[in-house]
């Protein structure tokens, strides 16, 4: 299991500012290791982040995503107390959800 | 004769599997876009194909989309890139580097309610012309920009 996320979600205004940190390789399948074999891919392909049983935003990514990926968004809706949850799956299946309270602005 | 018959039936009783989860409420809508990964889209080598495989016919460049992004990158392995969108009703933002190996590097999904705007960082090969590939109210716009790289990122 990989290690937890690091997630900021504050108000702003009367939206949700969110700032996700995951912890991941993101190896593109491209790098070579010091023999020469190539590294094969390990990188995350889909996200979801739900606030009160909805979406507020899907993605999918490539192995052109940074490693350790970094994201950042707004949402309306939100309240000091909500819980936002984020998830994400990779290619080898591994997979991670986290969830944090939303703080004050 | 008799193959294609064979294979427009499998092909057949595959579609009604998937219609029948649908109905039995296996798949949601909502969730069908996140659990399934695009790999065709993420395949293509070139903006025009990855524009087709998201599902446009072509695409207009708009001045109504931002893309904040340094001009110089010294390393390519992390680029940040923002881009905001101030078309109404912006349903999806995708981000293309157009040297990288592979053209698509991220399809964001952005329900009613939420900002059209994004911040991520992302590798880049080689100095690049970035897309911001925006579709709103079903129709596809861009806007493009180019990042120098001093310092690629995919190492090799």
């Amino acid at each position: 299991m990989a290690d937890p996320m690091r997630i900021r979600a504050n108000m702003a205004g009367d939206k949700v500012e969110v700032r996700v940190l995951m912890s991941h390789e993101m190896e593109t399948g491209q790098r070579k290791d010091a023999s020469g074999a190539i590294v094969p891919a390990h990188f995350i392909q889909t996200v979801t982040v739900t606030h009160a049983g909805k979406t507020v935003l899907s993605a999918q990514w490539g192995t052109s995503i940074s490693k350790n990926p970094f994201m950042h968004f707004r949402f309306k809706g939100g309240k000091p107390g909500d819980k936002v949850t984020i998830s994400w799956v990779d290619n080898k299946g591994d997979r991670r959800t986290d969830e944090v309270v939303i703080g004050g602005g | 004769m008799h193959r294609s018959r064979r294979e427009f039936l499998q092909s057949g009783s595959g579609a009604g599997v998937l219609a029948l989860a649908a109905a039995a409420g296996l798949v949601r809508p909502g969730e069908a876009f996140a659990q399934q990964w695009n790999k065709a889209a993420f395949d293509t080598k070139s903006v025009a194909d990855t524009l087709k495989a998201l599902g446009g016919s072509g695409s207009t460049e708009s001045a109504q989309i931002q893309i904040t992004a340094p001009d110089i990158a010294e390393n390519g392995a992390v680029v940040p890139i923002t881009i905001e969108s101030g078309l109404a009703r912006t349903q999806t933002i995708a981000i293309l580097i157009e040297k990288n190996p592979n053209t698509l590097s991220a399809d964001f999904e952005i329900p009613a309610g939420t900002d059209p705007f994004i911040t991520t960082r992302v590798k880049m090969a080689e100095t690049s012309n970035i897309y911001a590939v925006v579709q709103a109210d079903g129709k596809y716009f861009h806007a493009v920009k180019e990042i120098k790289v001093t310092l690629g990122g995919c190492g090799g």
